[in-house]
């Protein structure tokens, strides 16, 4: 893990100490929120430890919270992180070598340390920017979630902090660079629109992954080049 | 709900996310993978983080999010495109939306 540290520079570090900030408040908020709900203390901590993926803990809560069936609530929370499946593809090599690595690096996938690997251009800074992101956000985000279960309704409200706007920014930030390729361009643009044009009617997670229906658009832009090429 | 209902629905979504998760770096290590399907999944992960952005900038669930929001994020994506610093983007970010909300607007 030393050569990691070595590895990654100060800005870096910087930067992923900034969304380890955010992602402790929000942990702190999602914590509180799920203890003012009515459910048990431990259950956002277990959550958080298990699951570690933010958006699919606030649906499973919320859900059950209403009342609602559990096996909704697991349906509804997969159908959020299926996502991981085709983010693990691209970015499986940067975990590592071996079982362990593998084991625990599948475990620190999120869309943060996801992000952050793919705006690295060099493999070793690659893999160092996903796994120092990944455990750090991996410690902050369950002491937060730990401080707001005990500490109760300190932060509910982490829009009037603007940290809805913060976590997509952030990703938006990582992201940009790649889309100075046309290709990936026009992928990543159709994709939104598909994805904004079935978010009002199918369920949270089915639109992003039919965001993929995207890549057609990038791709067959390609092949037309280089058959011109050819 | 039961804890014992509670405890096996969260340890089957922990399971099950995990199940994704993994998936990808195994199969990816029994395979080899050429340099234009390497290229393809790194888009496609953009796509993703892309059409995340996208729906949580305008989208509250299946509702319209509001002025605040896009506004913060639409901030962060100009500075970011003019190569300010990270840390800067993602304060402003926060700070428009929040501002823009301290002045009433949603």
């Amino acid at each position: 893990m030393r050569s990691t540290w070595r590895t990654l520079d100060r800005d870096l570090a910087r930067d992923i100490a900034l969304v380890c900030l955010a992602d402790t408040i929000v942990g702190v908020s999602f914590g509180a929120i799920a203890v003012s709900l009515g459910l048990p203390f431990w259950l956002p901590m277990f959550l958080s430890v298990v699951v570690f993926a933010g958006a699919a803990q606030f649906m499973f809560i919320g859900i059950v919270a209403a009342g609602g069936n559990p096996i909704a609530a697991v349906v509804a929370g997969l159908l959020v992180n299926a996502r991981h499946l085709p983010f693990g593809f691209a970015i499986g090599d940067v975990l590592g070598t071996g079982w362990l690595r593998r084991v625990v690096g599948s475990h620190l996938m999120i869309d943060e340390s996801v992000a952050f690997a793919l705006s690295q251009d060099e493999p070793r800074r690659r893999q160092a920017a996903y796994w120092v992101c990944g455990v750090a956000l991996f410690g902050c985000w369950n002491l937060g979630v730990l401080a707001g279960a005990f500490g109760g309704t300190v932060v509910t409200n982490t829009d009037a902090f603007g940290l809805d706007a913060a976590f997509p920014a952030v990703l938006l930030a990582l992201i940009l660079p790649a889309m100075r390729d046309p290709a990936t361009r026009r992928a990543a643009v159709a994709g939104v629109v598909i994805a904004l044009a079935t978010a009002t009617f199918l369920p949270a997670g089915l639109p992003v992954l039919l965001a993929l229906v995207g890549l057609l658009v990038g791709l067959r832009g390609l092949r037309t080049r280089q058959e011109v090429a050819a | 709900m039961t804890t014992t209902a509670l405890v096996f629905a969260a340890a089957v979504l922990g399971i099950g996310t995990f199940a994704f998760r993994f998936a990808g770096p195994v199969l990816r290590a029994r395979v080899d993978v050429s340099p234009q399907l390497e290229r393809t999944m790194a888009m496609a992960a953009i796509v993703l983080l892309a059409a995340l952005v996208g729906t949580a900038a305008l989208l509250d669930g299946q509702e319209f999010a509001g002025v605040a929001r896009p506004a913060g994020i639409a901030v962060g994506g100009v500075l970011a495109w003019r190569k300010v610093p990270f840390v800067v983007v993602v304060i402003a970010a926060a700070g428009t939306a929040a501002l823009l909300r301290l002045l009433g607007i949603p």
